[in-house]
Formats: C-alpha cells, sequence, structure tokens
C-alpha cells in the first residue's frame, strides 16, 4: 500500500517537472526568436542625415515650384564641402551618398513652408542606406575595396563629412510613418499596417454578426435534419481548408465575376472574413452550448419568447467564448499573406491607403517584400516590421482577455 | 447588448459611404516578374516623386502569372504592364492577340544568375557540365551520354575530381520560379549538351527534345538540392552559417553582399559586371516589360512611365536601375527598344 503511494508521488512529480520543463523550453523558443528579431532590428529605428545649408536666396517667391532645381541646390550645398571635387563622376559619386529621396523632401518641404524661400537656412537631409550602415558600423573596412559596397573614397568623404558635426544620428521617423519604398531608409510600415487594419475591420464588420447570426440559428432555431447536419459537416471542414484556397475563390468570385478592382482591403476583408468564418461559428456554437440548460428553461418557464431566450440570455453568457473565438479567428486573419497573393494585394504600394477602396497591402506581405530585397538594410526593416507585427497581435490577443474578464458570468 | 449592434451598424455605414464614391484617377498597375519586381518598383516610385501622376501599383506575380493576368483582356480591371525575366511564349502572345491586345516589348536589360558560397570558404570553379552532373536526377554513366544512371554523386570530387571533396548542398529557387527556369535552361542544358549522345537526342527530333529536356531539366530530390526561397535574404544566411553550401540566386542579391559571398566562376568566367553584359558568363538571361498599347487612351500616364523607364537616368550604365544591380543594355539594343517605346512599335511575332 505505502509503496504504492510512494510510486504514484513520483510519477506525479515526474509530471510537474517534465510540464516545467516543456514550459522553460516553449519560453526559451519565444525568448530566443524575438531576441534574435530586436538583435537585427537595431539598425532600422534609426538613421544617419546631414544638415546642409541650404541657398534659396537666388530664387524669388514668384518662381513656380516645379521650376526650381531642387536637386541642383542640394548639390551645391553638399559639394560645398570638398570643393576639391571636380571631375562629373566624382560628383555623382559623391551625391550618392545621400539619399534619393533628399530632393524631394526639400521640394515638398518648400511647398508646404513658402516663407523659406529668399532665405538661407539649415536642411536636414538622409544618408543613403549604405552610408548608413557604415555609419552604424556594418561595413567591414578591413576587406579589400572590391568586396565592400563602399570604396575608399566614398569612406574618406563619409569620415570628413562626420568631423564636420553636422551629421547627426536620428530616430527614423520615415520607418513609422512611410509606405512602402525602394529606398531602405524612405520605406516604412505604416502603409501597410493602415492596409491591414483596414482589412481586419472588414472582417471583423462581416464575419462577426453574420457568423454569430449562423451560430445562433443553427444551434436554437434550425431543424435538426439530414441539410443541417451537411452544413455543419461543411462549416468544421472550412475551418480546416487552406489559406490560398479562400484567395482562388475571392479571384473567382469578387475580382473575375464581381468585377471588384484588384488589390484593395475590401477584397481582401471579404476574403479573409470567409476564412475567419468557420472559426467564429464553431466558437460561438459550443459557447452557447455550454450555457447551462437551466437559465434557458427557466426563461422559458417565464413566458420569454425564443428569441427573447436568445438575445437577453443565452447570448450574453456566451459573450466571453464568442469574444474569444472571434478574436483568435482574426489574429489567424492578420498573420495571413497566401490568400492576398491572389487577389492582387502582395504589391509595392506607396501611398498610405484612406479607405476600404484604396490599393493597399498588409503587414504580412510587406515583411515579405522586404525579406525579398536585395538591399543589406532591409534585412534590419524586415525585423522591425516583424516586431510590430508581434506587437499588435499581442493587443489583440490582450483585448481578447480583457473582453473575456468583462462579460465572465461564473455560475 | 443593444448598444454593442447599434455601434456596430453606424461604424459600417461610415466605413462604406467614402468607398460609394466614384474614383476620379486610375493608376497604372502593373503585374509580373518578381526578378524585374525591383527594377519596376525604382522606376514607379522615381515616377511618382517626379510626375503629379500617382504611383503605380507594382504586383510581384511571376512572369507567367503576370502574362495570364496581363493576356486575360482589354478594359479597367487588367493591368496594364506586366513584367517578365523571359520573352514572352508564342502561345502568350497568341493569346493576347486573340483577346485583341497590342503589345509593345521593351528589353530592360540582363540580370546574371550566380552560384555563390561563404566567404569563409575558397572560391568554387565550376563548369556547366560540373552542375549538371552534381544536380541532375538522371546523370549519364558513360563517358558519351548513351546511357544513364540516378544520380550518384554525393561531393563534388565524385563528380570532378579537381573539385573539392566536399559534400553536394545547393540552396536554390521551387519550381515555380522564374530563376529556376532560367538556371536550368541555361546551365544544365549546357551542360547536358557536353555529353555527345545527349547533343545527338536533343538535335534529332521534337520527341527526341523534349526526352533531352526532361533529362537535362529535372533536379535531383535526394537532399543535394535544397529548396529555399526564391532570392531571399535568408540563403545569405543561410549560407553564412554553412561555408560547404552554394547558394542560387539573381546577381543583384550578390552584387549586394559582396562582404559576406562570393560568386562561383562558372566556364571560366566570373559573374561580374563587366562579364554578364558582355556576355561571356554563361548564366544570364534577358529582362523585359510589355505595355497595353490599347490601355495607353485610357491612361495617357503609361507613355510617361515608359519614358521615365527608359531614360537614361534609368536604364543607363550609372542610372539608379543599374545602382540596384540590373546590367544594362547595349547603346544598339537601348536605341532601339528606347524608339519602340517612344514609338508605340507593337510586337510582331
Amino acid at each position: 500500500m505505502s509503496k504504492n503511494l510512494s510510486i504514484r508521488h513520483r510519477a506525479e512529480k515526474r509530471f510537474i517537472a517534465y510540464g516545467f520543463i516543456s514550459l522553460i523550453l516553449a519560453a526559451t523558443m519565444l525568448a530566443t526568436i524575438i531576441g534574435s528579431m530586436i538583435y537585427r532590428s537595431i539598425p532600422a529605428y534609426t538613421n544617419y542625415s546631414i544638415d546642409l545649408e541650404i541657398n534659396m536666396t537666388e530664387i524669388s517667391a514668384e518662381d513656380e515650384f516645379e521650376d526650381i532645381n531642387f536637386r541642383g541646390i542640394i548639390r551645391s550645398s553638399l559639394f560645398s564641402f570638398f570643393p576639391e571635387v571636380e571631375s562629373r563622376s566624382d560628383k555623382r559619386k559623391l551625391f550618392k551618398l545621400i539619399s534619393s529621396s533628399a530632393s524631394y523632401t526639400l521640394r515638398d518641404f518648400i511647398i508646404e513652408n513658402p516663407s523659406y524661400i529668399n532665405k538661407k537656412f539649415y536642411f536636414n537631409v538622409l544618408f543613403t542606406d549604405d552610408s548608413d550602415l557604415f555609419y552604424k558600423g556594418y561595413v567591414d573596412t578591413s576587406l579589400s575595396e572590391s568586396e565592400r559596397r563602399l570604396d575608399n573614397q566614398e569612406v574618406a568623404w563619409l569620415n570628413e563629412l562626420k568631423n564636420t558635426g553636422r551629421v547627426k544620428n536620428k530616430i527614423s521617423k520615415n520607418l513609422f510613418l512611410n509606405g512602402d519604398s525602394r529606398e531602405p531608409e524612405v520605406a516604412g510600415f505604416w502603409g501597410a499596417t493602415i492596409g491591414s487594419l483596414i482589412t481586419i475591420s472588414v472582417t471583423l464588420l462581416l464575419s462577426f454578426p453574420v457568423g454569430v447570426l449562423t451560430a445562433i440559428y443553427l444551434e436554437n432555431f434550425a431543424v435538426k435534419n439530414r441539410i443541417t447536419d451537411f452544413i455543419e459537416v461543411n462549416i468544421n471542414n472550412l475551418a480546416a481548408v487552406p489559406s490560398i484556397i479562400f484567395g482562388l475563390l475571392g479571384l473567382a468570385v469578387f475580382i473575375n465575376f464581381f468585377g471588384m478592382p484588384r488589390s484593395i482591403p475590401l477584397v481582401g476583408g471579404l476574403v479573409l472574413s470567409l476564412m475567419t468564418l468557420p472559426t467564429i461559428i464553431i466558437a460561438t456554437r459550443s459557447s452557447l452550448q455550454s450555457v447551462p440548460p437551466s437559465i434557458r428553461e427557466a426563461a422559458l418557464a417565464m413566458g420569454a419568447s425564443e428569441m427573447q431566450v436568445v438575445f437577453q440570455h443565452l447570448l450574453p453568457s456566451a459573450l466571453p467564448g464568442i469574444f474569444t473565438g472571434t478574436i483568435i479567428g482574426l489574429a489567424r486573419a492578420f498573420g495571413e499573406s497566401a490568400p492576398l497573393l491572389l487577389i492582387g494585394m502582395v504589391a509595392f504600394i506607396v501611398d498610405i491607403p484612406a479607405t476600404f477602396t484604396d490599393p493597399a497591402t498588409a503587414l504580412p506581405v510587406q515583411i515579405y517584400i522586404w525579406a525579398d530585397s536585395p538591399e543589406r538594410a532591409f534585412v534590419a526593416k524586415t525585423s522591425a516590421a516583424t516586431l510590430i507585427l508581434i506587437g499588435l497581435l499581442i493587443l489583440i490577443n490582450l483585448a481578447a482577455v480583457l473582453l473575456r474578464k468583462r462579460y465572465e458570468v461564473k455560475w | 447588448m443593444k448598444n454593442l449592434f447599434k455601434s456596430l451598424v453606424i461604424i459600417l455605414s461610415i466605413a462604406l459611404i467614402p468607398s460609394l464614391q466614384a474614383k476620379a484617377e486610375e493608376q497604372i498597375r502593373i503585374v509580373g516578374s518578381s526578378t524585374v519586381f525591383p527594377f519596376s518598383t525604382a522606376v514607379a516610385e522615381e515616377f511618382g516623386r517626379k510626375t503629379k501622376y500617382k504611383t503605380p501599383i507594382v504586383e510581384s506575380t511571376g512572369s507567367g502569372g503576370g502574362m495570364k493576368l496581363f493576356c486575360a483582356g482589354n478594359g479597367k480591371q487588367h493591368p496594364d504592364i506586366t513584367n517578365a525575366s523571359r520573352r514572352i511564349k508564342s502561345k502568350e502572345f497568341k493569346k493576347c492577340s486573340d483577346a485583341g491586345i497590342k503589345i509593345i516589348e521593351i528589353k530592360v536589360g540582363y540580370d546574371g544568375i550566380v552560384l555563390a558560397n561563404s566567404k569563409k570558404a575558397n572560391v568554387v570553379k565550376l563548369s556547366t557540365r560540373d552542375i549538371y552532373m552534381a544536380l541532375a536526377e538522371k546523370v549519364p554513366a558513360n563517358e558519351d551520354g548513351s546511357e544513364l544512371q540516378d544520380n550518384p554523386y554525393q561531393t563534388w570530387k565524385d563528380v570532378n575530381p579537381k573539385l573539392p571533396n566536399v559534400k553536394i548542398e545547393v540552396l536554390g529557387p521551387p519550381p515555380t520560379s522564374g530563376t529556376r527556369d532560367a538556371f536550368v535552361e541555361l546551365a544544365m542544358d549546357a551542360g547536358a549538351k557536353t555529353f555527345p549522345a545527349l547533343k545527338e537526342l536533343r538535335g534529332s527530333s521534337k520527341a527526341g527534345k523534349n526526352k533531352f529536356k526532361r533529362i537535362a531539366r529535372t533536379i535531383r530530390e535526394d537532399g543535394a538540392f535544397i529548396e529555399a526561397g526564391e532570392n531571399d535574404n535568408l540563403i545569405i544566411q543561410k549560407l553564412d552559417q554553412n561555408p560547404n553550401a552554394l547558394g542560387i540566386f539573381g546577381f543583384s542579391f550578390l552584387d549586394q553582399n559582396t562582404d559576406k559571398i562570393q560568386g562561383s566562376i562558372v566556364n571560366d568566367a566570373e559573374p561580374t559586371f563587366d562579364n554578364i553584359l558582355i556576355g561571356d558568363y554563361p548564366i544570364s538571361r534577358s529582362l523585359f516589360f510589355y505595355v497595353k498599347k490599347n490601355h495607353i487612351r485610357m491612361k495617357p500616364s503609361i507613355t510617361q512611365f515608359v519614358k521615365e523607364f527608359t531614360s537614361l537616368s534609368a536604364m543607363s550604365e550609372d542610372g539608379y536601375l543599374v545602382e540596384k544591380g540590373l546590367i544594362p543594355l547595349s547603346p544598339e539594343e537601348y536605341k532601339k527598344y528606347k524608339n519602340a517605346g517612344k514609338n508605340l512599335i507593337e510586337l510582331e511575332l
């Protein structure tokens, strides 16, 4: 008897130890992934820039913006640091050290602040990704010239510029506020984030009401017969269909048949809501089932109609489960990129979307596009965007927990 | 509960109002090859900054997928331009003409496909024959290639005694990718052709040619060739960690990562900018984009876009596309295609 007891105790201790080890293992893996992401993303958050002295005194206010040679103004300001550089090819090489976006940012700045015409002022101009990585110490100057992106002369120029004290390392506003770009120093994930949020809100607005109503009908009103059984089997089946199939369906139905445009969040949201519907229906049904039958019977005994029972008693008690199911479904849709490929949302889109019908892309797609880009600086950007995606998913899941707590009923 | 549903309805209606308004301007839509994608997007961005038009939307669908969308028809829901990392096939051209589509062909430049390994190891010197022998599923069992066997080679030394005694491990693109198509066509075909019997088979008949293609272009599936993503920065990281492995990708990836990886020498030519330009490096292909002439009336900005793409500041030897890793056209070819774009010369096959 006592021997048996000690065996059982030992078995229990072993079981607890196994559980603890698995927990530690899972936590270490998660920490490694997030840790390496954070480490890799470090160069993405800041960008080296230089304050150039912009001389606009020779330009009169009457000039049209199109006629002003912003590129020339920036060039001459940069060349004033190196009066000895004279040949055309050297000048071109020198100008390539700063971002090609510089003249356009200056143009946009002047259009917004026309009072700067006629003045001399300092204007902050970004370095190109290669120069930026050099300042951050990612260019190994011990390698021979042909094996790195910057040659000795460019390295010397960059060092000289640094000695002027005008070079600064600033938080990269572009990363957080811009849409996509081919220049790593200009590219940002805001466009993709907005695209994701718009898409996911379409998904929520469609799949939540439809899913909950379907579940209520199937659970409380539908007659149990072969047809409803068939529907039930199909709904459960749909939950396991690979997501790319929904993309194919979206392409065939929404784009080819209804003639909706490609690359818009409306179509993306429709496709993703097809994908989340089964999850929501299954979750809603099981949480409706878990409401104790006594509640329902008591309400019916008091003379409530079926509809009153459902909306006043069953649904409020089932809400926490419904929210959890919905949010798990949405979180999956949020991280999805395969179905978006077929409906044209895997695309290079610079403008930040504002409505349901503006062309847009999504965060997972942005990560994919950046991971696919040859420029070295995009490696860091990829990790930064991944962290943002993980952060948003944590927020969504946190909302699930809070909503569940708020509506939870103890029996 | 009631409030929840009420607010949902209100949000829904507010959200849908702007989408009901008609759009005044349509932007250019581009689909196609993922190899041309970095160049096409760079031009699109520059075009969006320089002109008053919206930045075109560029989708990365692959060459074949792009052609399919492009040739589906004329009209708003179909793309205006498709990029391709190979020339349009006669089948595709026929499909396009049947749909009433008139095409303008513009060659953009060249792209080399490189085999590269980590700088921690030595530079690999290969011939196309070595590549074929190392990667094909079936290889000749005798000198002239009349008998075939399942690929028995495990190390590079087995393939060619001059090569190092290292296990064959090649990370390459999946079969869906244009880079893979071009690689097997250019490198493996050339390697297989060095065997007289296979060369003869290729020239014999149409059936023989197809048989040759099957022999030359089928890649082994026993683990020596590892399918990795296409043109992926992850491949660079994997090569860095495993100095014995070789990776296959576009020249622009080598160009951007010269501090970590080195290109293998193929048939005595290094994969450098100049060697690809003059055609000494054997594994290089042409990049194109195709414009739908029928759409120009609907979207006049297309001509501006073509002008920007074929401008000297983009395509010449110190243009911004070359900066991104494009191998430019020769001056004669440049003239030809610039003219085709300017005068909207239709492609005839």
